[in-house]
């Protein structure tokens, strides 16, 4: 069964307001023909857990600057595949140091795209990670 | 051959030379959309008057500069934002930064701190001193300020929501230390405007929110008169994606709304209007930065006096903070960031600011290090006492490209003001999403510019090579959550909690009424309420506000 246009929820985890790059993303993906729906800032990994699943999402990227990264996205990784839903393709971006990267990787994050990153790349990664599975 | 006129010159000298070879690009532009022409003259100054355009510094309507001879006496305040951690963390950076030759201080809290949470509410979970220091008490901030005399610097205090807590904090501290109100020096951010419009960090609905922002205009021009009660921002606007124009339109837009409040409130426009201070973002187009600073000092200068018919100088003054552009920094080849920062904090000092903070290289990875930091402070030092352009006032002044794009920058930003004006004011605007969709249009286009490589980004689109990874960069480790909290169970614990009950009960009452709200925030913090149970007693009164989100 194929849908027609790939789900994405961009989401913002915690309490950082800074929403320039989520907003880019999300329209940027919404321009390349997906389907996006955008939380808002200050939302906590159960609310996000819950609107991907509510929102049949098949990819949830994740936008965070405030350095709480090693805090709050493992809660979400843990929180889909509780639910059964392991496989939501994850994403992050924002100020992530590199250092953190393999870490986030290990929990379920697949790819981490820093400041600077053009939006065709999350595009062409989006599509090649969910048409291949 | 000697063209007389701009029209002869293009038509005998530019055309052949145009004929031969094209330019680099089809048209030049700055960030605010003004096409560029390739050379101004006379011409574009027709309807220019020095007298009532420009003046002499230190006189209306200031355009070059607010002093007489700006920075001949002093040089600007070098004032770097800092704060991770915890207090004691944060107490050793700001005695750091101080030996280093700095001048002032700014405080970063961290997220839990400008919402209105405790350490350890669910919420603060993971943010407990990560974008700046955590405060939950008093007793933090006794700890922050720990051998700094608060009669001997000024200080800068990046808080809107929880603006009046914090400032009743340092006015507590104050007395603790044996200084009184009147002797503090420096600055609240309190703009909660333009939290809704760009940074996030509100908590209440924007009614009662403005009420406490002219409370504390009210309490400071009698208790604490040499402090400035609001930071009117620009600078969280441009880094979500405005223009300059924006930045500006948007900004005075809302300092009129401040000024409209505090006047319905039934304050006099001189008693208050001298202590509001504008901050704004230094970014990467020189000459457009520098007429921007310009404009908005004319614009201000003339709505004060027309508009709200303030009789005081010092009201129709717009006096400015500026930090360099952290959109601007790169992740890739950071080390060029410090050139990218030399260049925006140029800007920022030709354009006549108060105050400085220069971004450090490693930002966009995490906070500065100690490294990084003492790079950025070094860059303005470099500035200040070797480059000779704190010589001089307003060096570019009567440039005809400066002064064209001056009086440009004004008009659009003055149609952006009466565009909001036509909406119903600032907080209607605001409730209408337009400020919002407008920043989201011009940041998206700002990002197509680049990935369409109309726009040059050094070492991202253009000029890619490897670049070693940055060491050094600092951490926050779990840790500092952990004894924060314990801090902050500790003082719960010692307090006569009697006191601190009968405090937040106060506060609740004052909430209700239309007294002024700063004597019972004063109370609270004394008995050692914590700013998130200060703030509980707030969220049941005035309720909370979610973003006014456009998407």
């Amino acid at each position: 069964m194929t849908k027609d246009k790939i789900r994405v929820l961009v989401a913002k985890p915690g309490l950082d307001g800074h929403d320039r790059g989520a907003k880019v993303v999300a329209r940027a993906l919404r321009d390349a023909g997906m389907e996006v729906i955008y939380t808002g800032i200050r939302q906590t990994p159960d609310m996000i857990v819950e609107a991907a699943i509510q929102e049949d999402a098949d990819v949830v990227g994740l936008s965070i600057l405030s350095g709480a990264h090693l805090e709050l996205l493992p809660a979400v990784t843990e929180g889909l595949r509780k639910k059964g839903r392991e496989d939501v393709l994850i994403i992050a971006g924002g100020i992530i140091p590199e250092d953190d990267i393999p870490s986030l990787k290990q929990i379920g994050v697949r790819a981490v795209f820093g400041p600077g990153t053009s939006t065709e790349d999350i595009i062409s990664f989006i599509r090649k990670e969910v048409t291949a599975e | 051959m000697a063209s007389k006129t701009k029209h002869e010159w293009r038509e005998a000298t530019l055309a052949p030379t145009l004929k031969r070879a094209a330019e680099r690009q089809e048209r030049f532009e700055t960030s605010s959309g003004l096409e560029i022409e390739p050379v101004y003259t006379p011409e574009d100054l027709t309807d220019f008057d020095y007298a009532r355009d420009l003046s002499y510094p230190g006189e209306y309507p200031f355009t070059r500069g607010v002093q007489a001879n700006m920075y001949r006496g002093r040089v600007w305040t070098i004032r770097q934002y800092a704060g991770f951690g915890t207090a004691e963390e944060t107490n050793q950076r700001y005695r750091y930064l101080l030996e280093q030759g700095q001048t002032g201080l700014s405080i970063a809290f961290d997220l839990p701190t400008q919402i209105g949470y405790d350490s350890d509410h669910p919420y603060a979970r993971g943010e407990v001193g990560k974008v700046g220091v955590a405060i939950d008490s008093l007793r933090d901030m006794e700890i922050l300020f720990q051998h700094i005399p608060l009669d001997k610097v000024s200080t800068s205090m990046t808080i809107n929501a929880t603006a009046p807590i914090l400032l009743a904090m340092y006015i507590a501290l104050g007395r603790k230390q044996g200084v009184e109100p009147a002797e503090l020096n420096g600055t609240i951010q309190n703009d909660i405007l333009k939290e809704y419009i760009a940074r996030g960090t509100h908590i209440f609905p924007p009614r009662p929110s403005m009420r406490l922002t002219t409370d504390i205009f009210a309490y400071c021009a009698e208790q604490v008169p040499r402090w400035n009660t609001i930071s009117i921002s620009g600078y969280h606007i441009r880094e979500a994606g405005s223009t300059a124009a924006q930045e500006i339109g948007f900004t005075l837009a809302n300092g009129t709304a401040y000024v409209q409040a505090a006047i319905d409130a039934g304050l006099s426009v001189d008693t208050f209007a001298p202590r509001l201070s504008f901050f704004f973002n230094s970014h990467l187009n020189f000459f457009e930065e520098v007429a921007k600073f310009r404009a908005a000092r004319r614009l201000w200068a003339r709505i004060m006096r027309d508009k709200f018919g303030a009789k005081d100088p010092r009201s129709w003054m717009l006096r400015f903070h500026t930090q360099t552009a952290g959109c601007s920094l790169t992740a890739p080849q950071p080390h060029n960031n410090i050139v990218r920062t030399a260049l925006e904090a140029l800007a920022a000092t030709l354009g006549g600011t108060q105050s400085l903070h220069t971004n450090s290289f490693d930002e966009a990875y995490a906070p500065p290090s100690e490294e990084a930091v003492t790079i950025a402070m070094r860059t303005q030092q470099i500035l200040a006492h070797e480059s000779g352009v704190a010589d001089v006032v307003d060096p570019l002044g009567g440039s005809y490209f400066i002064e064209h794009l001056t009086g440009s920058l004004e008009k659009q930003a003055g149609e952006y003001i009466a565009k909001i004006e036509s909406l119903g004011g600032a907080v209607a605007a605001i409730e209408h999403g337009y400020q919002q969709k407008e920043i989201q249009d011009s940041s998206y286009r700002y990002q197509k510019e680049i990935e369409g490589g109309k726009r040059t980004v050094v070492g991202v689109n253009k000029f890619v090579s490897p670049y070693p990874k940055i060491k050094g960069l600092l951490r926050v480790k779990p840790e500092v959550e952990r004894r924060q909290k314990e801090r902050t169970a500790q003082v719960r614990k010692e307090r006569d909690s009697s006191k601190a009950d009968k405090a937040l009960n106060r506060l609740g009452d004052v909430a209700r009424s239309a007294d002024n709200t700063m004597p019972a925030f004063l109370e609270c913090v004394e008995a050692y309420a914590t700013l998130g149970e200060i703030c509980d007693v707030l969220r049941r009164v005035f309720s909370t506000q979610k973003e006014f989100l456009v998407f």
